[in-house]
């Protein structure tokens, strides 16, 4: 099944910069979809186009469709605020906002005008418990995030988007600035994520989307190189350009 | 566009927008009532009596240049010793002062700033004048000096604090190079920071001449108030009366509608003209655009 | 700040210039010169205060700060200028206070480079230079007589407001952009509308600086004579005012007409008032300071 379809979708920034050319991609539901490359490749940009925060950027011209369960998203008469709580998206750098770690979790859900403290409790505990930090920060709830470490940080980033309930989640490079066994921790969140929802996630290595792959796409200067369903693309990739990046000849 | 805004996330958008807007609403505003005050005087005296040298409004004399020359004047000697005093203490405090003076510095400077026009006005009558009398041996401390002298501490923080932000501005980099080939600290200064900031202490004057030819209280109040018209050194330590000074002192007492009325409204237009001119022209020499440094997250 | 570019070997022609051999000594010549020159420029601000303060201290008293005045103000208290005062800065607060913030925010969080915003600009920094007897002018134009408003509180308000407006509004922007963009980015990408996000963290975050610059046009409010000259003050009022449309004793003014126009008046009396108007002015200075530095410490981005 897939949750979205992307049809010739093109980006450029109001700088002349052209960072996405007839892009063409269908997204699985329930599975991890992968997308790597080099920097530069338009990946973020292109997550920005899924829950339209590239409103917030400066871009001179877009063009194409996005299809969420049929619909075009990137049609201007779409509610953007339903649309961003449907696709939850976590950032490279883990950003807590400047409040306690509950406020943080239930931010979006307060936004959305959830006022029941039962239902903010029961899904502080639900979503912090999915991003596997739950035993970590639940006898500290009310102070402030930016007091945990990186790892703990990120790990309350993703459920803060977890909270909502989304049915697509973006992660983009989210273990960029992590340690190890915090990175090990995300990846097996995101495994236990796929069951029910749609992940989209730029890994910040070849090795990574290897290990987290279920289809992966290969972006290269804004244009989609290769796509492979399940892990063929880095074990028997069709294009010389994709072997040489996940071979590391690259560059 | 975001669509889902609720009538209140619209009214307040349209609220904020509007209060944005506000600011060009009372530029004109302001320039409006000027105009409709003011005009009239060009009809109720002749454009060459009000450009003459004598006002005398009890007798209808509504000559303009002895007030200009006055504010001239002050202005000008006020900047003679505010310019050097404010240039010199931002490059103190920027490349010179250690961190802890700095920190007592910058506060002071900027008090001196909050410092009412009246009190400095208080004191220079009680203070500075009767000293200025004994010891320039002038027949009155109440002159053209004694303003200059208290305007220029008003105009000393204006001078100081955008001065000194445009030194802040000058990178590291260039007084390092400048430091690397054997430049000294004071080499570096005068031929490399400075320079560098040039613009940046020209707005800085400018607005210092700005803060200093709008000063009306402490001027109305040391000055002497005698519309005399400046024509050699020695008018300096004379008494003198300024645009503001006039206006101050005689729209008070004048009949709404009069003919002096309307003059003193002309001579406000005048200063909101000056005004005008020294701020466009200070703000476009350092006009930047303050883009937001960050590209979107990611 | 523009930077005009310097070219390498431009630097070097200049160090070659003056390569004498006492330019040490030169430098330490300059750099006592420049350490005197601050001396010049702040000495005298703390002579200032420090005379007032020890000259004023004698007047004040509970009776000076809580009666009227008497004998042609000779004598008695600053009554109705310290609660015609606190009318102005109240005045102030409720029309320039939340204009300026919604104006900041606006230019902050909603309007891109367009030449409309270029005006708006342009606007504020003239407002900022518009001498303040020149807003007196405008304020007796508009408000007293256009409005008929009269000599009244409302009218001298209204024209301190707009008088303060650039203050409030360049501090409380410069607050409001210091707040990290990414919180704004973290807010969207979970639902937030653009207002949602300024209330709810934007405001939040700027609101110490928000207030530095609150508190900054307030002091200069307060200080101002000028604007209030024709369109609010009272020579004497043997009573306080009742309604905004009644005319104010105020502080600065109270000074001017003590130290100008009332001959014999007791020099003692005019330290006082003055001492009293710099305490207002001050503890808003520290104020403004304490509250920028505590919240420099414990920001937490
Ligand atoms: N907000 C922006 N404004 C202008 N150009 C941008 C912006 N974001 C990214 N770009 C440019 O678009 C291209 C693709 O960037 P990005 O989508 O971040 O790639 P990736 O995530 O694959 O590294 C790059 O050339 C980048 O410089
Ligand atoms: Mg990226």
């Amino acid at each position: 099944m897939h949750k979205i379809i992307i049809e010739s979708l093109s980006l450029q920034y109001s700088d002349g910069t052209e960072s996405l050319r007839d892009v063409n991609l269908s997204i699985h539901q329930n599975a991890v979809t992968v997308l790597f490359g080099p920097a530069g490749g338009g990946k973020s940009t292109l997550l920005r186009c899924l829950n339209r925060l590239n409103d917030l950027a400066e871009v001179k011209a877009s063009s194409g469709r996005i299809l969420i369960d049929g619909e075009n998203i990137l049609d201007p008469k779409i509610d953007v605020i339903a649309l961003r709580r449907k696709v939850g998206m976590v950032f490279a750098r883990p950003v807590p906002l400047p409040m306690s770690i509950r406020d943080n979790v239930t931010y979006g859900l307060e936004l959305a005008g959830e006022k029941h403290r039962a239902t903010l409790d029961e899904a502080v505990e639900r979503s912090l418990t999915l991003a596997a930090i739950w035993d970590e920060v639940k006898d500290r709830l009310d102070t402030l995030a930016v007091a945990l470490s990186g790892g703990q940080q990120q790990r309350v980033c993703l459920a803060r988007v977890l909270a909502l309930q989304p049915e697509i989640i973006l992660l983009d490079e989210p273990t960029s600035g992590l340690d190890p066994i915090s990175t090990g921790k995300v990846e097996a969140a995101l495994q236990e994520l796929k069951k029910e929802y749609t992940v989209v996630l730029v890994p910040h290595s070849v090795q990574q989307a290897g290990r987290t792959a279920d289809h992966a796409a290969f972006f290269l200067q804004g244009e989609l190189v290769e796509y492979g369903e399940g892990k063929s693309l880095f074990t028997a990739p069709k294009q010389k350009k994709t072997e040489d990046y996940v071979t590391g000849r690259f560059g | 566009m975001e669509k889902s805004l609720t009538w209140r996330e619209f009214i307040v958008t349209r609220a904020i927008q509007a209060s944005g807007y506000s600011a060009i609403v009372f530029v004109a505003l302001i320039f409006f009532f000027l105009l409709r005050e003011g005009a009239p005087a060009l009809t109720d005296v002749k454009l060459s009596a009000l450009f003459s040298a004598r006002w005398y409004p009890i007798e209808d004399y509504f000559g303009v240049l002895p007030l200009i020359t006055g504010s001239l004047v002050v202005t000008i000697g006020a900047m003679l010793i505010a310019f050097p005093l404010g240039i010199g203490t931002a490059v103190y405090i920027s490349e010179i002062a250690p961190r802890w003076i700095r920190e007592i510095l910058k506060p002071l400077v900027e008090l001196l700033g909050g410092l009412p026009s009246v009190v400095l006005g208080f004191l220079g009558i009680l203070l500075v004048s009767p000293f200025l009398r004994v010891f320039l041996d002038l027949p009155t401390g109440l002159t053209a000096f004694t303003g200059s002298l208290l305007l220029g501490g008003i105009a000393v923080p204006t001078i100081v604090s955008v001065a000194e932000d445009a030194l802040d501005a000058v990178p590291r980099s260039y007084r390092e190079g400048a430091w690397a080939l054997g430049a000294t600290r004071w080499q570096t200064i005068w031929y490399v920071t400075l320079p560098a900031a040039k613009s940046g202490v020209l707005t800085a004057v400018m607005l210092g001449v700005g803060r200093a030819i709008g000063e009306t209280m402490t001027v109305m109040m040391v000055t002497g108030n005698a519309p005399v018209l400046a024509t050699a050194l020695g008018s300096w330590f004379a008494p003198a009366r300024t645009m503001t000074a006039t206006i101050a002192a005689e729209m008070g007492e004048v009949a709404n509608g009069s003919a002096h009325y309307h003059v003193l409204f002309f001579i406000g237009i005048v200063l909101f003209l000056i005004s005008l001119g020294v701020n466009v022209a200070a703000s476009s020499v350092v006009f930047r655009t303050k883009k937001r440094a960050e590209r979107i997250l990611s | 700040m523009r930077r005009e570019n310097l070219a390498p070997t431009q630097i070097t022609d200049i160090m070659k210039r003056p390569f004498s051999p006492n330019r040490r000594f030169v430098e330490r010549i300059g750099f006592a010169g420049l350490t005197a020159t601050a001396l010049v420029t702040t000495l005298p601000i703390v002579g200032t205060i420090v005379y007032i303060l020890i000259q004023g201290a004698p007047a004040i008293s509970l009776e000076f700060l809580t009666s009227f005045p008497r004998d042609g103000m000779r004598a008695g208290g600053i009554l109705p200028a310290i609660i015609g005062t606190l009318y102005l800065a109240l005045g102030v607060s409720i029309f320039a206070v939340p204009l300026g913030i919604a104006a900041a925010i606006y230019l902050a969080e909603y309007a891109s480079d367009t030449p409309l915003t270029r005006t708006i600009r342009i606007a504020i920094i003239n407002l900022a230079g518009i001498p303040s007897v020149v807003y007196g002018l405008f304020g007796l134009g508009l408000f007293v007589l256009f409005l008929n408003f009269g000599t009244s509180i409302l009218a001298a308000s209204l024209t301190l407001s707009i008088m303060t407006l650039p203050v409030i509004i360049s501090t409380a922007e410069e607050a409001l952009r210091t707040v990290p963009q990414s919180f704004r980015t973290v807010s969207a990408s979970l639902g937030a509308t653009r207002w949602q996000t300024i209330r709810r963290i934007v405001l939040k975050e700027a609101l110490p600086g928000i207030l530095t610059g609150v508190i900054l046009g307030l002091e200069r409010a307060v200080g101002e004579t000028a604007p209030i000259l024709f369109t609010g003050a009272a020579f004497f009022l043997p009573r306080l005012p009742n309604s905004p449309f009644d005319a104010t004793m105020a502080l600065p003014y109270h000074l001017f007409v003590i130290s100008t126009q009332v001959p014999n008046m007791p020099v003692q009396i005019q330290y006082g008032v003055a001492l009293t108007l710099l305490a207002f002015v001050l503890t808003m200075n520290l104020v403004a300071t304490v509250i920028r530095s505590r919240a420099r410490a414990k920001r937490q981005w």
